[in-house]
């Protein structure tokens, strides 16, 4: 294949299904912290720091 | 007494091997480099053969409390004082060159022209100050986060006693002249390899601690310290793979040569800057803010997209320093899309951290270290904006090569990186050294306005400096012809060269407030002093209002 | 597993979460830096560019020691004032041996990419002498010491064999006589027919003004007198590569 048509062929699946494809994969990545079920886990986890304070102090 | 005599033998054998290599050494600063390790090599076999206990000699000498905390904190002690060593060189390095440019006469030849301190005062702010910073806070989140003690306490140290070597081999390097002059990569070939040894035995300790950890979770913060530690030592080690003319020479050449040369070069150093001095320090922010506000972090959610949109949008940006040059305008064009999208997960970073103090904002009029938090997180969010409003290719073409970027880089570095150090060093030497409080808060309430007015008078010289040098160097006159030599273009900007230095001055004067703060903390002094705020009352005005009878 | 435990793994599991992050901070590096080793539009031979003279070489290799780099760049962009004050934009083609690229980021002095040939050799030593005695405005260090510091160049040949493991296209001639070559250059009085033969367009002639000692001034110099003119911008190749570049 020549460059040109490579580029021709990257070009338009770049402006079709790629792009596509690729806001959804965006979108999943960043709806997925959101989900219902991370709720509790990421209260913990914000939270983990406080639990004890044996730091010295 | 076998496995004390074979640690001596190993020393020792270092030691040989050094001195060997400074007999053989081709140039002269091979020489004194190699003098250097044998010398660190002596004192690592006196240390072992010695019968006085030296880790005890060395916990007296810097007052570590006789019962420490259930965790390993003796590094992360040194790491404290070493950072605070480090900044001041760095900023009394920066002060100094700074005044060269006002004052050509202070390049003293050969050894503190300003071409060889320049990047002395880089590699100082940047891999001492911050570097030390960055390994001291990993140790001490990566601990209280995991419940867990370092995993290896031996290699810890080297890592702290390993990177001290490194950046003194470093610093001394560039006044000798040993430099391959990449900007942010400047140590020669051994260094580089001392460098890579010294970083991997840091992941060891890191990951292994993350391995034993007590908690479920790990914590948002070491997160972003793996990302940080990892990237960089690709980074690294892809852009100083380097061919040494002679093992006992200093010289070497890259192997990437013009435009592959610069592409490399500038992937290393704009993600230098996104991953010691951002990425890093993001996990300073997700750890001590919380901290200190008493709070939570205002999003965990954010924080996740934050973390994976930072880390993978931040390594494409490294272009934008080569617009209009030779290389390919794909590649420029790919590295300014990139930066423009990056300013989205910078900015969500910035409000996860100052959203936490939500309902708290009291404390930044009462608490001084948080006021510190939070200027840095303000700083980030202004120079994350002017990063990306740099790297479109219109605004660039007037920008680059003059003082628009020095001052753009300073308010990032100054402003978000020396800011939450500072903050972060308040917030730990009180607890490390077992004192219920600062030697005087008042002091960092100082250091606090000598520093941000210091980036004030140092951020808007170079605003103009910059933008009046890439105006006179586009001027053409009516006739047709360019209206300003080169030199004129200098001689304009003198002023503000000594305004910038005078808001460098300031900001080295809140340093040396720092240092005697911190000093004092850890001699276990107390300032008397009036608390930061108070309400004020007035038993006068303390009573129901009434009437004055007329005369 | 239910989604959510797959991802409790992901954000609990160290290993997992060490390569998750390596593999997107690699993918950016791979697609930008990758290409420029295949495209062949990167970079085109251009008429006239050829490795730097031993002596060239030294002194580039003292302009890296000194660290010029932070205050001189050496890429000019295509942009009118630039064209008018330095000279034609530089091409990828002349910095193809640069070993490392100097670029630069900052001008706090002027760029030098096409220094050579600009001033004279006089200019030069008189200028890095004292920079104020020539620019009375010029902020720009002394440096004296060069004039005073005999060139020791260890190895003139392992620098070149170190250049050459590189990818620096230097024969084993040049390799050979690369010691000699070196005093060759600024020694009017050795014969210097072979290094003209085998380094096109090098200038031969003492740069310093002492012929009697081989300094660091006469490197320093020599290399800023050959940065620029090696490429004939004008002639038809180099024309041709320029129209390749698109977008400049």
């Amino acid at each position: 294949m020549s460059d040109h048509s490579t580029y021709d062929a990257l070009r338009h699946l770049a402006d079709s299904w790629g792009l596509l494809a690729m806001f959804a994969v965006f979108l999943t990545l960043a709806l997925w912290p959101f989900r219902p079920g991370a709720r509790r886990h990421n209260h913990d986890a914000a939270n983990l720091i406080f639990k004890d304070d044996s730091d010295g102090e | 007494m076998e496995a004390l005599l074979t640690r001596a033998g190993v020393w020792f054998v270092l030691a040989i091997a050094a001195v060997s290599a400074v007999a053989l050494a081709q140039d002269q600063g091979y020489a004194v480099h190699m003098a250097i390790v044998a010398m660190a090599a002596l004192i690592g076999l006196g240390v072992t053969a010695s019968s006085a206990d030296v880790g005890a000699i060395l916990r007296g000498a810097i007052h570590t409390p006789v019962d420490p905390s259930r965790y390993d904190d003796d590094p992360v002690r040194w790491g404290v004082l070493a950072t605070v060593f480090w900044g001041i060189v760095g900023f009394l390095a920066g002060v100094f060159i700074a005044l060269q440019l006002a004052i050509p006469a202070l390049n003293l030849e050969p050894w503190l022209n300003f071409g060889r301190v320049r990047p002395l005062h880089t590699s100082a702010v940047i891999f001492a100050f911050g570097g030390n910073a960055l390994i001291a806070s990993s140790f001490y989140v990566v601990q209280r986060t995991c419940r867990a003690r370092l995993a290896f306490p031996q290699l810890a140290r080297f890592v702290f006693w390993g990177y001290q070597l490194f950046i003194v081999l470093a610093a001394t390097g560039y006044l000798l002249g040993v430099t391959q002059s990449k900007e942010y990569a400047e140590p020669e070939w051994y260094v580089d390899w001392w460098l890579t040894a010294v970083w991997v035995a840091y992941l060891i300790v890191f990951v292994g601690t993350i391995v034993k950890r007590a908690e479920p979770h790990i914590y948002v913060a070491n997160w972003f310290y793996l990302a940080f530690i990892l990237t960089v030592a690709m980074l690294h080690i892809v852009n100083n793979l380097d061919m040494p003319v002679s093992l006992f020479g200093s010289k070497s050449y890259p192997l990437f040569a013009g435009v592959q040369g610069a592409l490399v070069q500038w992937w290393y150093g704009h993600n230098a800057v996104g991953f010691f001095l951002t990425a890093g320090f993001l996990a300073m922010m997700y750890y001590f803010v919380p901290k200190q506000a008493e709070r939570p972090i205002y999003s965990y959610r954010l924080s996740i997209i934050h973390f994976w949109a930072l880390i993978f949008l931040y390594i494409w940006a490294g272009p934008h320093h080569l617009h209009y040059t030779a290389l390919p305008d794909w590649a420029q064009t790919l590295g300014m899309v990139f930066s423009i999208m990056l300013w989205m997960p910078s900015w969500g970073g910035m409000i996860n951290g100052l959203m936490t103090l939500n309902g708290a904002w009291d404390k930044v009029r009462t608490d001084p270290i948080i006021r510190m938090f939070v200027i840095s997180l303000a700083f980030y969010g202004m120079s994350t904006f002017e990063g990306p409003m740099l790297s479109i290719k219109a605004v660039n073409s007037l920008s680059h090569y003059t003082d628009w970027t020095i001052g753009h880089v300073h308010s990032g570095a100054l402003g978000w990186n020396g800011m939450i150090t500072f903050a972060v060093i308040y917030f730990l030497v009180p607890r490390l050294w077992q004192r219920d409080r600062l030697y005087s808060l008042r002091m960092v309430n100082w250091h606090f306005w000598l520093a941000t007015v210091g980036i004030v008078f140092y951020a808007a010289s170079m605003w103009v400096a910059g933008i009046t040098q890439g105006l006179m160097w586009r001027e053409y006159g009516a006739d047709g012809y360019l209206v300003n030599s080169f030199v004129e273009t200098v001689s304009a900007l003198h002023l503000m060269y000594l305004l910038r230095a005078f808001g460098g001055g300031l900001y080295l004067a809140g340093g040396v407030i720092m240092v005697i703060n911190v000093w004092a903390t850890i001699a276990g002094r107390r300032r008397i002093e009036a608390p930061l705020s108070d309400a004020a009352y007035d038993p006068q005005a303390d009573r129901p209002i009434t009437a004055v009878p007329a005369e | 597993m239910s989604i959510t435990e797959q991802h409790k793994k992901l954000e609990r599991n160290v290993t997992l979460l060490g390569v998750g992050a390596l593999v997107a901070v690699a993918i950016g590096g791979i697609v930008e830096i990758a290409p420029l080793f295949w495209i062949d539009n990167t970079i085109e031979q251009v008429e006239g560019m050829r490795p730097y003279t031993p002596l060239e070489q030294a002194g580039r290799d003292i302009y890296v020691r000194e660290g010029c780099y932070a205050c001189h760049s050496q890429m000019i962009r295509p942009f009118r004032d630039e064209v008018e004050r330095y000279g034609h934009y530089s091409l990828a083609a002349e910095s193809m041996y640069d070993r490392p690229f100097q670029w630069g980021s900052k001008r706090t002095g002027p760029d030098l990419a096409r220094v050579g040939n600009r001033y004279s050799d006089e200019w030069h030593v008189q200028h890095l002498k004292n920079p104020q005695s020539v620019v009375p405005d010029s902020i720009m260090p002394t440096y004296g010491f060069l004039a005073d510091t005999a060139l020791e160049v260890p190895d003139p040949a392992g620098n070149l064999q170190a250049l050459r493991r590189v990818g620096t296209p230097y024969s084993s001639r040049d390799l050979e006589m690369a010691a000699a070559d070196l005093r060759a250059q600024a020694n009017p009085d050795l014969d210097a027919a072979d290094l003209r033969e085998r380094y096109p367009k090098a200038q031969i002639r003492d740069f310093d003004g002492d012929p009697k000692r081989l300094t660091e001034m006469d490197a320093l110099v020599a290399y800023l007198q050959v940065l620029g003119t090696l490429v004939d911008v004008n002639d038809a190749a180099a024309q041709e590569q320029l129209a390749g570049e698109k977008g400049r």
